[in-house]
């Protein structure tokens, strides 16, 4: 039910910042070379924008409602139909960063908590600071410089490169060049998500990693930790099948609020490496004041964030036994 | 040869006011079917003196002794694979909270059958129906739907039973079960109490019981040995502790039974607390607090003689020596 006030919000929100820019789309098409102001009067009055802005809102509103994003201004195409063709593109670049941030951050967080007290957990935390205050796009330009300039190892931009041409049937380019049999496609793929999946991980990777740790000092310290070991299991299986089990609980609920923030963190990414996403699409729309675009873009990454959480509540229920029916 | 041997056992903790030592000097000897009561106040070291002989002190705890035997097998010197082969085994133990004691990620049935398949007690096939029949013996009604709930779906007294099925699931030779009837109540201590003598006696097992609770002993134990500050101060049979304590804190401990001071005005406390890490007297560490304490208890600390550590033990009368 926190779906509506959740979904005024966020419209509202998104309608009233790109109003408080200065310049409306018409303007940002026309650019430099000017316009007669008769010709600029008819085409506002031709796409709404001399209405009042309360009418406009309300307008878009219940466009929105009977199921219309609107058409891109840019392009004539329907909000609805670029937004998939985008999205896999970024949900490919999220996945990546998320399960790069899982499969290294969440050991990370183990053996930090085993080894408390040592250089290992006194570097790692300090390191896991550093790498959740970092700024992606200074991150994202110097790993371009580093890899890509410097040692030349992996491409700067783009999914794939221009050599190849993948059927995009899934709209997923691992997927889809895996079908296609084509190696050097594969190849290319997977070293133009490197960079990017790196970037966009590192913050999520050392919160991962911060939260495993103190998640597990706090199991590892339990009454059934000890039964476990007073029942003569290994080391191993006391870490993994007692104490990380409980862990995961916090741990998870972490992971999930992150993916707001994850995707928050695409659009830079995306901007920086000119990954062909939602993100890169959403910052394009705010430069050509394409108002369809923004509004809807932001509203359907807000309603994913939404069913995400959902989605993590569910998984916690899983985890979690005492939350169970 | 006795099932569990201990000579000169102590435990230090490194903390950030140096080291302390929780458990000093601890000499203990099980045999074979013999149930044992080890009284003390909470912190005198009973709970950590077995977690030692368990092998489940950690960071930053470390554990010393002269002798650390059960049946035969050097614990000081086994490597640690070893170790877990006899732990929970042949020797099991059971915990003071039950709620708490259970992995609440996992239902109880499974948390048996772990520990029947870490020790290959029986073969693959006969786990499950192995873990309906501990069930069955610790006396859990309905045990193959039970099975399948989780800890927090049952009661504290169930989930001390299912602890106590964990504990014999692979027949062990010996159980320590440390203060395994604090937490509940009273009706149900009872209940558990009558279950481990029981399941003891079937097995022929060695039961260490830890306890605070001298009524506990009395009823259950053979033989006593009581703790005060991590040390051991005396050990007797049941009977002749009762009636001829020798030491003024197991005296002193009798003397503050409800049951005993009925008619008197007011029940007859022990002065002071347990010295801590700061104030550990040079001498006996129960001078300070003992009403027959001379200059000599005070300076110089006693050695266990004939099971007591005194300078003074008392006489039948109860007046020292």
């Amino acid at each position: 039910m926190l779906i509506v006030p959740t979904f005024i919000g966020v419209t509202l929100l998104s309608f009233t910042l790109i109003h408080l820019v200065p310049g409306d789309p018409i303007e940002a098409r026309v650019g430099e070379r000017g316009i007669a102001p008769e010709r600029l009067a008819a085409l506002r009055h031709e796409f709404g924008y001399d209405q009042p802005l309360w009418k406009q809102f309300v307008d878009y509103e219940v466009q929105v409602v009977h199921g219309d994003l609107g058409v891109s201004l840019v392009t004539r195409q329907t909000v609805w139909s670029e937004f998939l063709t985008l999205f896999p593109a970024t949900i490919e670049l999220a996945f990546c960063a998320i399960g790069f941030a899982v499969l290294i951050g969440i050991p990370l967080g183990v053996v930090a908590a085993l080894r408390r007290g040592t250089p290992f957990d006194y570097g790692l935390m300090g390191a896991s600071v550093t790498g959740a205050s970092m700024p992606i796009f200074w991150w994202g330009l110097m790993m371009i410089l580093v890899f890509s300039v410097g040692f030349g190892w992996t491409p700067v931009s783009g999914r794939v490169s221009d050599m190849y041409f993948v059927e995009p049937w899934s709209g997923f380019m691992l997927i889809d060049c895996w079908f296609s049999d084509d190696e050097g496609a594969c190849r290319s793929t997977l070293s133009h998500l490197i960079l990017p999946t790196i970037v966009l991980g590192t913050i999520p990777l050392a919160n991962f990693a911060r939260m495993t740790r103190s998640a597990m000092l706090e199991v590892l310290g339990e009454d059934y930790i000890r039964t476990a070991r007073a029942k003569g299991l290994s080391g191993m299986r006391v870490t993994v099948v007692h104490a990380l089990r409980n862990a995961l609980i916090p741990v998870v609920t972490v992971i999930g609020l992150s993916v707001g923030g994850l995707l928050g963190g695409a659009i830079l990414t995306e901007t920086i490496f000119a990954w062909p996403g939602v993100g890169h699409w959403i910052i394009e729309s705010i430069q050509r004041r394409d108002y369809p675009v923004l509004q809807g873009g932001t509203l359907l990454i807000a309603i994913i964030v939404i069913g995400v959480n959902l989605g993590v509540d569910m998984l916690y229920s899983v985890l979690n036994p005492r939350i169970r029916r | 040869m006795a099932l569990l041997e201990i000579r000169n056992l102590a435990v230090e903790f490194a903390t950030a006011r140096g080291r302390f030592r929780a458990v000093d000097g601890v000499d203990m000897t099980v045999e074979a079917g013999e149930v044992l009561g080890v009284v003390g106040e909470s912190g005198s070291g009973k709970s950590v003196s077995m977690l030692a002989a368990m092998g489940l002190i950690g960071w930053p705890g470390k554990v010393t002794a002269d002798v650390l035997r059960f049946d035969g097998t050097d614990l000081l010197s086994v490597s640690p694979r070893q170790r877990r082969k006899l732990v929970g085994k042949d020797m099991a133990m059971i915990f003071q909270e039950p709620m708490t004691s259970l992995n609440p990620c996992y239902p109880v049935g499974w948390q048996i059958a772990e520990a029947l398949r870490a020790h290959h007690a029986v073969p693959k096939e006969r786990v499950q129906h192995r873990v309906i029949e501990l069930l069955e013996q610790v006396g859990i009604p309905d045990p193959s739907r039970r099975a399948g709930n989780f800890p927090h779906q049952m009661s504290g007294g169930m989930n001390q039973r299912v602890m106590i099925a964990m504990a014999i699931a692979c027949k062990p030779r010996l159980l320590i079960a440390d203060e395994p009837t604090t937490a509940l109540d009273v009706t149900i201590q009872k209940q558990i109490l009558d279950l481990l003598v029981d399941l003891q006696r079937q097995h022929g097992m060695g039961l260490v019981l830890i306890t605070h609770d001298m009524g506990v002993v009395a009823e259950t134990a053979g033989r006593v040995q009581v703790m005060y500050a991590g040390q051991m101060v005396e050990q007797q049979a049941t009977d002749g502790l009762f009636n001829t304590p020798r030491h003024p804190y197991t005296a002193a401990l009798l003397d503050a039974l409800p049951e005993r001071a009925i008619g008197r005005h007011r029940l007859p406390t022990i002065p002071g607390t347990v010295p801590g890490i700061d104030d550990r007297p040079a001498g006996c560490l129960f001078s300070p607090r003992c009403k027959f304490a001379t200059a000599r208890c005070a300076a110089e600390a006693p050695v266990p003689q004939a099971g007591v550590r005194c300078h003074t033990p008392l006489d039948d009368a109860g007046a020292p020596r």
